[in-house]
């Protein structure tokens, strides 16, 4: 089958999900599968910053994948960069979504990405250019869950005042509407063909 | 802002259902024993039970979707709702009947690939007519068709290759020769339907032989190496293409 290719603009991001397979005896944990995700860039070999966005991502996956049903396996989760053009992480999390969708993981709720630029003169730019990233003042994004709109994790790189943080939340929460949609539509056309 | 507080099963069935929608029940599904209701007319009595299948898991007051893939419903016998899903991975389930390959002998026990998470294991007295004098013929490589024993989340998978009488039902080692590959899990689903086109339409062309195993394994066997593999090809094209194209292709292959 295809494996899911989500590309934002020009950011895209390749997503491939092994498992539930066999986990080696020192990861496998007794009541639930373990989840391991590997972020590799474009060029370079992963970092500081691709272990950090792993975990991150590690995280979010966890919150929502129903890893009690399969104990003692392993999920993989790769992430591979193609381009960058701004917005990479909530690109990585729209991709590991349909990702673990595609392979049929038993998942609680849905979660999708959305990246905020809080500009020097306090406008909110969503889904933000590289050039967008680096003149703000502040770059937040959020992984919103499916079920109730609420916050499955937030990063910030910049600093911000309470008050922008909870406009921005709102902004992103309104977008998150949009990438659901869009994941229903994409799934209504796969299932139309059979 | 709170997305979709819940649509009714019945409205659902037939359509695109994802992770996190709730599927609310009818009323009249009680939860076992909860208090006497007085009935006023004298219609039939309401069904108590509903099985929650594949896909779907029990929620408070409704079904939570679990995966996503097209709602399907059982009204007769005991009530059922399942998600039909579109996937690759083999998870085993207790009854079902797949290809294993024998990976190891390991004492009086074989270690078979069946694809799932861990190698599933099958005593040698588990065939028709085995006794500890007379010891089935496996080796290392073998192809075994059989069914599960024991397959949940907390245990090793055993399979069997023996019903519930002690007769083998078609079940054992799968002969020499013929090709083995892989499909996808709701292709094997629908080709095991009564009355599958596929195999009929196939079955029109060439005289094979053909072992299906739920978990995505299927052995194919003809007289000739080329009509093997045609026959595979069909199968695995049989996925993506429609019942118009699939008869153009073999209208196509009759031909010549």
């Amino acid at each position: 089958s295809i494996p899911p290719f989500l590309s934002a603009g020009d950011t895209s991001v390749l997503a491939g999900i092994y498992g539930p397979a066999e986990a080696k005896l020192s990861k496998e944990l007794p009541d639930r599968a373990t989840l391991e995700v590997l972020l590799r860039p474009k060029v370079g070999l992963p970092g500081v910053l691709e272990r950090s966005r792993e975990q991150q991502l590690r995280q979010t996956c966890e919150a929502v994948v129903l890893g009690v049903l399969h104990p003692r396996t392993a999920i993989t989760l790769v992430l591979q960069v193609l381009s960058d053009a701004g917005s990479l992480l909530s690109c990585c999390l729209n991709a590991a979504c349909m990702g673990l969708l595609d392979a049929g993981l038993p998942l609680s709720s849905l979660f999708c990405g959305v990246t905020c630029a809080l500009g020097p003169n306090g406008t909110i730019a969503l889904d933000p250019t590289v050039r967008q990233e680096q003149e703000a003042r502040a770059v937040l994004t959020f992984a919103i869950d499916s079920s109730e709109r609420k916050v499955l994790m937030a990063t910030t790189k910049g600093s911000c005042s309470v008050e922008e943080l909870q406009q921005c939340l709102a902004t992103a929460q309104r977008a998150a509407d949009t990438i659901f949609q869009f994941y229903r539509d994409s799934l209504h056309r796969r299932y139309s063909k059979s | 802002m709170a997305a979709g507080l819940g649509r009714a099963a019945e409205a659902c069935v037939g359509q695109v259902v994802l992770p996190g929608d709730l599927l609310l029940l009818p009323a009249h599904y009680d939860e076992d024993g909860e208090g006497e209701r007085l009935r006023l007319s004298a219609g039939a009595a309401p069904v108590g039970r509903l099985l929650c299948g594949p896909g779907l898991r029990r929620s408070g007051a409704g079904l939570l979707v679990t995966k996503c893939g097209l709602l399907r419903h059982r009204p007769a016998g005991p009530g059922a709702y399942w998600v039909d899903s579109q996937q690759k991975r083999y998870v085993p389930v207790k009854g079902d009947h797949v290809i294993g390959i024998v990976t190891a002998k390991a004492g009086d026990v074989f270690k078979l690939d069946v694809g799932g998470s861990e190698p599933a294991s099958l005593s040698y007295l588990a065939f028709e007519g085995a006794t500890k004098r007379n010891r089935p013929n496996v080796q290392v490589g073998d192809l075994i068709y059989g069914q599960f024993l024991v397959a949940n989340k907390d245990m090793e998978p055993e399979m069997v290759c023996i019903d519930s009488s002690g007769k083998s039902s078609g079940m054992g080692i799968i002969g020499q020769d013929g090709f083995l590959f892989k499909v996808s899990l709701g292709l094997i689903r629908k080709l095991l339907a009564p009355k599958c086109e596929i195999i009929q339409e196939l079955s029109q062309l060439y005289p094979f032989e053909l072992v299906l195993g739920m978990n995505g394994r299927i052995w194919v066997k003809a007289k000739t190496v080329q009509q093997t593999l045609i026959i595979v090809n069909i199968l695995e094209a049989s996925e993506y293409m429609t019942a118009e194209q699939r008869r153009q292709a073999l209208a196509k292959l009759s031909g010549n």
